[in-house]
């Protein structure tokens, strides 16, 4: 955690850290964003790569790999969307619940990449963050690890999250350690 | 492959000499019965291939190509076959694997085949008005409704021609560099030049 919301040293505070409860909320949904793989194309392998030991996911918490929209953060949309399929991309993230992030995995996803086709839609309307670049090439994995950081990052910085959660009660709290 | 057998019996079949396996010219009212003879006949038990065309320079608009393989003599054969009224025979009844075939030519060209028991599209939307691969189709695609009304309504998605050259994320067009062969004529990039 870089971004100070708190201020702590040990040998003032003792072992007791104040802090936001909205930090600590944002900090908890960032480090364990489970995952929801719509995997569609070639970026689908890249996103089995990410998950892999090399471009490890789970050191971010992101190995959990829910294939239920009901029990997933973020939906990583990874390969071409077809307007065929397009109809069921949404479906899907409309059954999940709150709070839910999207991630555009790959150059098809995010733009339409290479494809200017009758059958596959340009630009995706419903995305948290974008990764460039076409799955086969090797990079998209870093392309993927440094993705999820931003994400990571847009979830560290929302505002009001806890009183979204609880609706309007604002909660101070105190972490033990 | 017995090439004089299948001509004697079917008089209609043309052997079109082909130069990397035996290829015959078949009439839409024999393509079941030449099939099957093959198939049961002279051992052409797996079809490979059924792809639809669009022909150049022949009565017919429409065409179906079907490559057959013999697995016990090792053996390729392929088969013309004119769509009369964009309407073929469906081989389907004698090979199940034609079923997918017979449903993207239909899809792509709008090739009707007589017999098929899910005539339906396979690749596109049910209800898309167009078939995508005909020659005077254009690549980039005609606007249509969205297939899905209820999600539409929502995102505010629409089926768009997609964007051409110059459009955002995409290069200026023309050569970009000296170093790099490139085709001479580049007018499918439609790029208008800027005034």
């Amino acid at each position: 955690m870089v971004k100070s919301d708190f201020g702590y040293n040990s040998k003032v505070e003792g072992e007791v850290i104040v802090t936001r409860a909205d930090a600590v909320v944002n900090w908890v949904r960032s480090n364990s964003v489970w995952p929801m793989p719509m995997g569609l194309a070639c970026c689908a392998i890249e996103l089995m790569a990410a998950g892999g030991s090399r471009f490890d996911i789970s050191r971010f918490g992101m190995e959990v790999m829910r294939f239920s929209p009901r029990q997933a953060d973020c939906m990583i949309v990874a390969g071409t969307v077809t307007y065929k399929m397009a109809e069921v991309v949404r479906r899907i993230y409309d059954q999940m619940a709150e709070p839910k992030w999207v991630v555009a995995m790959g150059a098809c996803a995010s733009t339409g990449g290479m494809y200017r086709s009758y059958a596959t839609q340009r630009a995706q309307h419903v995305v948290g963050r974008e990764r460039p670049g076409c799955g086969r090439e090797r990079l998209l994995e870093f392309a993927e690890a440094l993705g999820m950081m931003l994400l990571q990052e847009k979830i560290r910085q929302e505002g009001g999250s806890l009183r979204r959660t609880f609706r309007g009660r604002t909660i101070e709290t105190k972490i033990v350690s | 492959m017995d090439a004089a057998a299948l001509t004697s019996r079917f008089p209609a079949t043309q052997d079109l000499a082909g130069k990397d396996m035996p290829t015959f010219r078949v009439a839409g009212s024999d393509l079941l019965a030449v099939v099957s003879a093959l198939r049961d006949e002279q051992g052409f038990d797996l079809l490979a291939d059924l792809c639809g065309l669009e022909l150049q320079g022949r009565p017919a608009r429409f065409g179906v190509v079907i490559h057959l393989l013999s697995t016990t003599h090792k053996e390729y054969v392929r088969l013309h076959v004119d769509a009369v009224n964009d309407r073929v025979p469906s081989v389907s009844s004698l090979h199940p694997g034609a079923n997918w075939h017979e449903r993207e030519a239909y899809d792509m060209f709008g090739i009707v085949f007589e017999g098929h028991p899910d005539p339906r599209r396979i690749l596109m939307w049910d209800s898309y008005p167009y078939h995508p691969l005909r020659k005077d189709f254009p690549l980039a695609g005609i606007e249509v409704p969205f297939p899905a009304a209820d999600v539409a309504e929502v995102t505010g998605q629409k089926v768009e021609p997609a964007p051409m050259m110059g459009g955002p994320f995409v290069s200026h067009g023309g050569k970009l560099s000296e170093g790099e062969p490139s085709a001479l004529d580049q007018s499918w990039t439609e790029e208008k030049p800027k005034a």
